[in-house]
């Protein structure tokens, strides 16, 4: 089983490489684009094929190293 | 004062700060690897800059998950102090034995040059050897050091005192143009609530000599081999 981890920037925490890529985009002629935010992919390939235990175990990789949660969200999708 | 500077792949600045450690207090720093799951018998556990684990994932975030990292804990929790430098201070940060993170720095750029920094707190054990308000020569060289922390742990830092060293200009005051890297409230260090954990991103192991150009950075290390 596959498991996909986002982990994106806290709202209010200042993302000053979103802040680069939208001044980017605007140079490029792209208006219209009010806020970047850049964030992190991270793929697992798991050994499990249990649903609620690849939950629970990519869940706890979050919380001890994938993601700061004092800045950081996480959000995990099984694939 | 006896003391163990940290090492892991990748830290860059353990040689300096184990020469700090001796010239203030004469005795050799124990260098101590990060696989290893017991410290030696010291004082101060340092942690020194550089780029471990090549900044992967997030600065410092691998090297807070090693085998040494329980042994640090241990330290703290037994009151022994602990100086994180530069990703030393990342490092700390990301153990959580300080509050907060350090971002990306607001100008996107690695910043490398000499700043002020000014002692907000000199009545801790790392500060003590400093005049309260003095205004000091530090250098500094990071690409994350925007310190964020969210608004109520914010209050608690400024509130209990333990923002000890600010970002300043020559004249001690604490300006944007001052700050390298966005950090909030122009904050460079900070201690825990106990007292006996420092981190900070600016490098006073390097202003220990007047060969470095400079003997600002002696103080802490004076400061702790009062204590320890």
């Amino acid at each position: 089983m596959k498991a996909r981890v986002t982990v994106t920037l806290k709202n209010g925490v200042l993302d000053p490489q979103g802040k680069a890529i939208q001044g980017a985009l605007k140079s490029l002629g792209f208006a219209g684009v009010d806020d970047v935010r850049q964030g992190k992919l991270i793929e697992l390939d798991l050994a499990t094929s249990d649903r609620a235990a690849a939950e629970a175990e990519v869940t706890a990789m979050c919380e001890k190293l994938l993601a700061n949660t004092v800045i950081e969200n996480y959000r995990i999708e099984l694939v | 004062m006896k003391s163990a500077v940290l090492v892991f792949p990748g830290i860059n600045r353990e040689r300096d700060l184990a020469r700090a450690f001796e010239v203030v207090s004469g005795v050799k720093s124990h260098m101590v690897w990060h696989t290893e799951t017991e410290l030696p018998d010291v004082d101060v556990v340092a942690i020194p800059g550089g780029f471990s684990y090549g900044d992967y994932l997030r600065c410092g975030a691998i090297a807070a998950r090693s085998p040494i990292v329980d042994a640090v804990r241990r330290h703290a929790e037994r009151g022994g102090y602990v100086l994180g430098i530069c990703n030393g201070f990342q490092i700390v940060t990301e153990i959580g034995l300080l509050p907060g993170a350090l971002m990306r720095n607001a100008s996107l750029k690695f910043v490398c040059k000499e700043v002020r920094l000014r002692v907000d707190n000199a009545t801790t054990a790392f500060t003590s050897a400093y005049a309260p308000g003095q205004v000091i020569r530090c250098p500094i060289a990071h690409g994350e050091g925007n310190y964020f922390a969210d608004a109520e742990t914010l209050a608690r830092l400024e509130g209990e005192g333990r923002v000890v060293f600010r970002y300043c200009d020559a004249e001690g005051r604490t300006t944007d143009a001052a700050d390298p890297n966005g950090s909030i409230n122009h904050i460079a260090g900070i201690l825990n609530e106990r007292g006996n954990v420092l981190g900070m991103m600016p490098h006073p192991e390097n202003l220990i000599e007047s060969l470095q150009g400079g003997i600002d950075g002696r103080g802490l290390f004076e400061s702790l081999a009062k204590v320890a």
